[in-house]
């Protein structure tokens, strides 16, 4: 229980970071060195006790399956686990997560995956009429809330998680990134002020297709959880970062709300915006406000955020922490530090400060660019 | 009224004049409404049976000849038979009556508040600066969808499908709590109106009805309906932003309300629609709502009555079961949830109603607002959390609590001269407050203390944005009900678990 959870009883983790992201529009994948080279760069950033990736696109043979990743602290909460598991999941293939034992990362949990589906006569049908998603995000709260000594820190299709305690370059070392593939990529390097070797802690965050990783404290930390949890979500983590993915995940898949609208909630206009729009406009953003305004992330964060469509990154409303993007033809990479960006892309076609709130937001396929400013047109 | 030579009662005041200071100018004569001075052909003469230590005498003496001290002369001290028992022994012994008082409980009870502190950033987030950055208070009150019902429309532009139930929008998280006309005077009621406009907020009509002069403040006034049904008809219903039924009141839990024929003038008269002279009583229940079910029915009906244009308000009492009691409130369709705690002001209450029924309004708010919570239907209504908000510190913890808004009563009473002596009932107030008495009513001038309202509720705003930048939020629904941002001091398990707070360093 001590690594993978949090051991101490604080409502939540601080922690100030580092991040990265680098996508291809275009969907051509790359394979770990770049972001791991960006990453590395703002070693600074963290203090060694917590780094971690997320990719899309890695698992293309199983692409119509929930990945899980597990970490467990011992061999009876991965029986207990696999048990629930085989009730309520079809699994297709499960094996071990290939590491590489460097001497960089020590003391590790034993880390498994399985490539799973819900079985359509589960016994959760006795009682609800859930659909996939929502049941594998009940599996997900229930396994790491209920079972000790396990932890799902990817459950998405066709991409993964992959973090732990050390700094992101080691971490990407010690799971062998270089050998994976993918067209998007995010990146963490962590800094905590307490629960030093708490491999759960570790960023990207994840839940279903949703991945975040995120620099800054929530000041508004303790009533984003209570409307949460008014919505059933069960804070287990306790940290800042579960409580971005979540309200997402309540925002766009829950609620339907089109991802553009879903990030005003978190870095909403200021009123004296508002009082200026013009009657509709206006009519709209002050009900997003009233209706949401729990969900307001206040506080410093800057955030990239990965989901099946593409990539988001924003600021807080007042632009609290640092973030930087640049664009180079269907690449567009964002990160704490304009040195990051400029060690795998030297010379990029444009490169920018977000404003404060201001999404930049990337969308497969559609052939979007990012513009300075974002893409919303609001 | 007791005639004090034949009482057991020592006077409570000594009203002490420097005779040597004194130029005989009589004002306070004139400015006491009590009658405690008279001239006795050379000097002030006072009779301290009468004094009620309203402060009236002293604020407006020229010379700085009076002062007001308790009278030394106290009865014999006994832990167990304490004065006031003894002494309210004797008033009752000799009128046969219910003791009656104005003003909250004056007991010693335990008070939250002052048990809760706040938190601050320090390093790993930063604190805002209020004068640099926008800080926003404003709050709307009333219900709100659970999620947002949009649509894109063909130009590609993100439209509200669902409009939104209506809003008190509140340019600061205050409102003035109910007091009628008739309760206190119609000067009073003037300067909370003018404040409330200038301030972007709202004041409410109590049971007294509209008066004519407070019409044209209808977007800053929330128009009550209580058991006596005074001055309803259906124009007022449509005259103000809101519309609030009224069930209890925090200092008066299950009782009703009696405002004394004697009050009830010309003006009154017509604004309640009660004949001239006649006792205005209203009933301990609404004789229409015997039960949950029958509160729905009132509520739309007053929501048939306005085209549910306006949101209905129901204020309660804090007691022992308020968690259900507001879910079914709730539930029955209330917009907002005004809850009175057991320390909130009156203008009349037998003291064994005042002094010992209900509960303390920060945990009744916690567990209100725990409890809708919990069955997920906190966005369906507001909660106004009332009864002796002291500070604006009190108010950045009730809304931390959970509140959305608070309601200032006994505080812009202070404003206006009020001294709390809890006399309310006797429509004595030398303040020009609490009285119906047309020379003690004159000298409240409505607009200079409509300014000072303005001034009290501006600067309590201008502390709560201190102390949200202080949080490192610069948004007032940031604070609301993030209890993470509270620790309890010198709690119990007990206490802190009803207040969902940990202990301090915890």
């Amino acid at each position: 229980m001590l690594k993978i959870k949090n051991r101490f009883n604080a409502e939540r983790d601080i922690s100030g970071c580092g991040l990265c992201g680098i996508i291809n529009a275009k969907k051509v994948k790359t394979n770990g060195s770049d972001i791991k080279k960006a990453i590395s760069v703002e070693h600074d950033r963290g203090n060694g006790l917590g780094g971690g990736f997320a990719v899309y696109g890695n698992y293309r043979d199983y692409a119509e399956l929930y990945a899980f990743h597990i970490m467990y602290d011992n061999l009876p909460a991965k029986a207990d686990v696999e048990e629930y598991l085989r009730k309520n999941f079809i699994i297709e293939k499960e094996e071990p997560i290939p590491i590489f034992r460097t001497s960089k990362i020590y003391d590790h949990p034993y880390l498994h995956r399985y490539f799973i589906k819900p079985k359509s006569d589960r016994q959760d049908k006795l009682f609800h009429e859930l659909g996939d998603d929502d049941f594998v995000v009940n599996s997900v709260m229930l396994i790491n809330q209920n079972y000790d000594g396990a932890y799902v820190f990817s459950s998405g299709k066709n991409m993964g998680a992959f973090k732990g305690v050390g700094y992101p370059e080691d971490i990407a070392d010690f799971y062998k990134l270089e050998e994976i593939e993918g067209y998007m990529w995010t990146a963490h390097n962590r800094f905590p002020t307490n629960t030093p070797g708490w491999w759960g802690g570790a960023h990207p965050f994840t839940l279903l297709d949703w991945s975040i990783v995120h620099n800054g404290e929530i000041s508004s930390y303790g009533i984003n959880k209570r409307y949460l949890e008014m919505y059933k979500y069960n804070l287990a983590l306790r940290t800042d970062t579960e409580v971005i993915t979540y309200i997402l995940d309540l925002l766009i898949r829950k609620h339907r709300l089109p991802v553009r609208i879903a990030l005003t909630v978190l870095a909403p206009p200021f009123y004296q915006k508002i009082d200026k729009m013009d009657g509709d406009k206006k009519e709209l953003f002050t009900a997003l406000r009233q209706i949401y305004g729990s969900a307001l992330l206040n506080g410093p964060f800057a955030i990239v955020f990965g989901y099946s469509n593409g990539m988001v990154a924003m600021n807080d409303r007042i632009k609290l922490r640092p973030l930087v993007a640049a664009s180079s033809g269907d690449f567009t990479y964002v990160a704490s530090e304009e040195a990051a960006i400029r060690a795998v892309c030297p010379s990029p076609d444009m490169i920018w400060s977000p404003k404060a709130g201001e999404p930049v937001m990337v969308e497969f396929e559609e052939k979007k660019v990012p513009q300075k400013g974002g893409l919303i047109n609001l | 009224m007791t005639k004090s030579s034949f009482s057991n009662i020592q006077s409570e005041y000594l009203a002490i004049i420097d005779h040597n200071k004194c130029v005989r100018c009589k004002r306070c004569i004139q400015n006491c409404g009590w009658g405690t001075y008279s001239f006795g052909g050379d000097k002030i003469i006072a009779d301290h049976s009468k004094c009620v230590a309203c402060g009236r005498c002293y604020t407006y003496c020229p010379e700085g000849a009076i002062s007001i001290i308790k009278n030394p002369t106290r009865i014999r001290e006994n832990a167990n038979w304490q004065e006031n028992l003894v002494k309210n022994i004797w008033r009752q012994s000799e009128t046969g009556g219910i003791v009656i008082s104005g003003m909250g409980t004056t007991f010693k009870y335990k008070k939250y508040f002052d048990h809760i502190l706040l938190d601050a950033c320090q390093v790993t987030n930063p604190s805002i600066d209020p004068l640099r950055e926008p800080m926003e208070l404003r709050t709307f009150l009333g219900k709100k969808l659970s999620k947002l019902d949009m649509e894109i429309d063909e130009k590609g532009e993100p439209v509200l499908k669902t409009k939104m139930p209506p809003q008190i929008e509140l340019q600061t998280p205050f409102v003035f709590g109910a007091m009628s006309y008739g309760s206190i005077s119609l000067n009073a009621q003037k300067a909370l109106a003018l404040a409330a406009r200038a301030l972007g907020i709202v004041m409410n009509t109590g049971e007294g009805g509209l008066h004519d002069d407070l019409v044209p403040f209808g977007k800053n006034v929330i128009v009550q309906v209580a058991s006596g049904r005074f001055g309803v008809h259906r124009d007022y219903l449509n005259s103000g932003i809101a519309v609030e039924i009224k069930i209890g009141q925090g200092a008066k839990p299950g009782i009703g309300g009696h405002l004394p024929g004697e009050k009830i003038g010309v003006d009154i008269s017509k604004t309640r629609m009660i004949p001239v002279g006649t006792d205005a009583i209203s009933p301990a229940p609404h004789h229409d709502i015997y039960s949950i079910e029958d509160l729905r029915q009132l509520i739309y009906a007053v929501k048939e009555a306005t085209d549910y244009e306006k949101p209905v308000s129901v204020k309660v009492a804090a007691v022992h079961n308020i968690a259900a009691i507001v879910s079914g409130i709730v539930r029955a369709g209330a917009d907002i949830v005004y809850i009175d705690g057991y320390t909130g002001g009156t203008g009349a209450a037998p003291n064994i109603v005042r002094d010992h029924v209900g509960i303390p309004i920060e945990l009744a708010l916690a567990q209100v607002d725990e409890r809708l919570r919990e069955e997920g239907i906190r966005n369906e209504a507001s909660i106004i959390a009332a009864g002796s908000i002291r500070s604006s510190a009190d108010a950045v913890k009730a809304i931390a609590l959970g509140a959305d808004a608070v309601a200032i009563g006994t505080a812009a009473l202070i404003v206006m001269g009020c001294h709390v002596c809890g006399k309310c009932n006797t429509g004595n107030c030398s303040w020009g407050i609490t009285t119906q008495r047309p020379e003690l009513v004159r000298r409240l001038d409505p607009e200079v203390y409509g300014e000072r309202l303005y001034n009290l509720i501006s600067a309590w705003s201008h502390e709560i944005q201190e102390v949200l930048g202080a949080m490192g939020v610069n948004s007032i629904e940031s604070l609301r009900g993030s209890r993470e941002r509270l620790r309890g001091i010198e709690l119990t398990d007990a206490e802190l678990k009803a207040l969902g707070i940990k202990h301090a360093g915890l």
